[in-house]
């Protein structure tokens, strides 16, 4: 194929043009970049770009959420679940700035989105016009990239770049803001994708010194431990890091955005790091000789205070993202590349090992968890409902084939804690923004993206309510989600602290709650209600073979804590079991 | 690493897009980094513009930020470099009163010892102009100033580097790819 360049960046060129106009335009692209199915809220400055997509709505789905946040949730959602690149539109001003709290979440949480934002014509910008906002500036901070349309003409170049630039490398959100003059003036239309751009270098080149460095570290350790992060799911290495633990028989614990990579019951995971993650991972992080960071960026959640984390270890950090190397932890060899190429050329690299000592004080850490807090909250035998067991029956009823859905809070730590992932991409959640009102319209954008699968939301009274109209959009779109709302009464998360660390003073984070189950019904929702233990496994089960969505309200002890913890500044190993 | 304070110049070369200096400028408020001074040009190379950027941080930050700032699709590279490591220089503007000229001989002095410019001189004011360090500067300033100033201004640091940065042969490989 030729290849034409064009200033910045690099197009593959084929075909003739044709004349149409710019909104007709922004569909074409859609089209050619494979988006089916795209979510927005429509308004003034983004209706010709609406009327466009009424005359292909055979070609690409339009689901109209009810909130432009549950918009871009969804989108993500969509993402999150597919690898795909996840579409969200708005009008101009408060359409894009609502779509912001979504952008902000998949920025931090490095998630592929384009989204497309109307705005005034071109001649009336700067000048306050009516929903005018400079949604450029206002995105700035939280995009991977932004850009203003104001001619026709641009819009296949900006919009192939915007895919291009979204998806590749480390992915994340761009914003494409288009005037309404752009939108309905015409051009000579002809698409090409894009293939590069100059001032961009998504993938550094792997250099194989580095990988024999960090393989010859690894194969003189005695205690090594891999933490892995998103960067494996989004890099598509899962085969490739399963084939590096088995190989060298390394304990691997992984970071809420890792989790599912590797399935739960895989003898060499051993459990979720950080703030509320497993007791031996966390412990001997501080223990191990070696530790190994794959794909993860050393959250402040994960690490807790830095000054004491993994001084004794030598760390290797195998990362797409530059800036991420030595940004929180000092590496001895840092790999930079893409995570699939950089594990596969590690994994000939490795000797064989098995670590049976050093795997053996993981299980012994694992049996005290248990006694002292696991074995609590999934076969309670206090009168109270747990989360724990709420998600132990969801296990097993979908035999932990579903994709968990969760939202932010005492729910959300349990969920990944208590979760069964036989499958990779099956847990999405709001990881680096930990945003409340997450979960409801992202679990619409994963069970949109895998209709196959299924989709179950855990979500909190509080959270809930944060974006609960998106019920109204699981209702006209007839999405079947299962959605199980954990109703403890309490902004739980937050209750818990005030509880350790503000002596119980419970201020603004008790809930009157409306009765869930008739809101559901009001959008025909199926529903239940489980007040009582006997209650629970029945009806999971219902809402586990309902071919429809579902609403399942769970109402559990009002006072429970999510247990271990690292108190937030104190080191890993000092994590609390009560 | 050292954690020394120091005086940085970072140097960026980046596409030539509307948008662009509000992202590098949040990245160093975001950390709360003053920025001393910046200027920002066309560079050597066509349609490449040249950021110069002052700083007071530690060589530590200073890495980071590079890194932060190469990250932006936009951002083609970044460096940081001591002031050894650069040519750098500051210019400065100062209109005074005509009738000093003639008044002050002390003036006329002034300016031919300090290699400072006349731009213009007519009959209410003249402007001088001087490029140099900072010291320079502030010395003319303070020996101007016991005589009046009616407007002064100084530019932000231009610097080049004395190692080679080779965006043209980035720019090249990228063309050739
Ligand atoms: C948008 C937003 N606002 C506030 C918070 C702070 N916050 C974190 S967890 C939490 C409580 C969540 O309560 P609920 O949804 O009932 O879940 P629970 O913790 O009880 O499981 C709050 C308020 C947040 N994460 N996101």
């Amino acid at each position: 194929m030729k290849e034409t360049e064009t200033l910045e960046s690099k197009q593959a060129s084929k075909g003739s043009t044709e004349r149409i106009s710019g909104s007709e335009a922004v569909v074409k692209c859609l089209i050619a970049e494979g988006v089916d199915i795209l979510y927005g809220y429509p308004g003034g400055a983004i209706m010709p770009v609406y009327d466009a997509l009424y005359k292909y709505q055979d070609q690409i789905h339009h689901v109209l959420t009810r909130h432009e946040q549950g918009a871009a949730h969804a989108a993500q959602g969509f993402a999150r679940i597919s690898g795909r690149v996840g579409v969200a539109m708005a009008t101009s001003g408060p359409g894009a700035t609502n779509l912001i709290t979504g952008i902000a979440d998949a920025q931090i949480d490095s998630t592929p989105l384009v989204c497309i934002t109307g705005q005034v014509f071109s001649h009336l910008l700067g000048s306050d016009a009516f929903q005018e906002t400079d949604i450029v500036g206002i995105s700035t901070p939280v995009t991977k990239w932004s850009h203003q349309i104001t001619k026709a003409s641009e819009i296949p170049e900006v919009m192939a770049k915007a895919f291009y630039i979204a998806k590749s490398g480390r992915p994340g959100p761009v914003l494409i803001d288009i005037t309404k003059d752009a939108q309905v003036s015409e051009l000579d239309f002809k698409y090409e994708k894009c293939t590069g751009v100059r001032s961009y270098n998504p993938v550094p080149k792997l250099n194989n010194d580095t990988v024999q460095a960090a393989a010859d570290i690894i194969n003189a350790a005695k205690k090594p431990m891999i933490v892995w992060g998103q960067g494996v799911i989004l890099g598509k290495a899962e085969e490739e890091l399963k084939a590096v633990i088995e190989k060298a028989g390394i304990p691997a614990a992984w970071t809420i955005m890792g989790a599912s990579a590797i399935p739960t019951s895989h003898p060499l995971n051993v459990g979720m790091v950080g703030m509320h993650g497993n007791y031996a991972p966390n412990v001997l992080t501080n223990q191990c000789d070696v530790l190994i960071a794959i794909g993860m960026r050393f959250d402040d959640r994960v690490t807790g205070k830095l000054e004491t984390y993994a001084k004794q270890a030598k760390v290797i950090h195998f990362e797409i993202d530059p800036a991420e190397i030595d940004k929180n932890v000092k590496t001895d060899v840092a790999v930079l590349g893409d995570s699939k190429e950089s594990l596969a050329a590690l994994l000939p690299l490795l000797n064989e090992n098995t670590h049976e000592g050093w795997l053996e004080e993981f299980k012994k850490l694992y049996a005290i968890e248990f006694e002292k807090v696991i074995k609590d909250d999934i076969h309670p035998t206090k009168e109270g409902l747990t989360m724990g067991e709420v998600l132990k029956e969801i296990n097993k009823q979908s035999e932990g084939n579903a994709a968990i859905v969760s939202d932010v809070g005492q729910h959300q730590m349990i969920a990944c804690r208590y979760s069964k992932f036989n499958k990779t991409k099956s847990n999405i959640t709001s990881g680096g923004l930990g945003t409340m009102g997450f979960a409801l319209p992202a679990a619409m954008g994963a069970k949109m993206a895998a209709p196959e699968r299924e989709v179950v939301a855990i979500i909190g009274d509080g959270g809930f309510q944060m974006n609960i109209q998106e019920l109204g959009t699981i209702f006209q779109t007839q999405i079947p989600v299962k959605i199980v709302v954990l109703n403890n009464e309490f902004l739980g998360m937050v209750r818990q602290w005030q509880q350790l660390f503000f002596d119980k003073r419970y201020a603004s984070t008790e809930m009157t709650n409306p009765d869930f189950i008739t809101i559901a019904k009001g959008y025909h929702l199926k529903t239940k209600k489980v007040t009582k233990r006997e209650e629970l496994a029945e009806a999971v089960k219902e809402m586990i073979a309902s071919d429809s969505a579902y609403f399942l309200e769970v109402c559990v002890e009002k006072e429970d804590n999510v247990f271990p913890m690292i108190p937030a500044g104190a080191s890993v190993s000092d994590i609390r079991l009560s | 690493m050292n954690e020394e304070i120091k005086t940085f110049t970072i140097s960026i070369y980046t596409e030539n897009n509307i948008g662009l200096l509000n992202r590098i400028s949040a990245i160093f408020q975001r950390r709360h980094i003053n920025i001393e001074s910046l200027t920002t040009s066309q560079s050597e190379i066509e349609g490449v513009n040249r950021f110069v950027i002052v700083v007071n941080i530690t060589e530590h930050q200073a890495k980071k930020i590079i890194g932060q700032i190469e990250k932006q699709v936009e951002a083609i590279k970044a460096y940081y470099h001591t002031d050894e490591e650069t040519i750098f220089t500051e210019s400065c503007m100062f209109k005074i009163k005509s009738n000093l000229l003639f008044e002050e001989p002390q003036i006329q002095n002034i300016i031919k010892e300090s290699n400072t410019r006349i731009v213009t001189v007519n009959k209410e004011f003249f402007v001088l102009e001087k490029s140099g360090r900072r010291h320079e500067i502030e010395t003319l300033r303070k020996e101007l100033n016991t005589f009046g100033i009616m407007q002064f201004v100084r530019s932000g640091r231009i610097a080049v580097t004395k190692e080679e940065m080779k965006i043209t042969e980035m720019l090249m490989a990228f063309n050739n790819q």
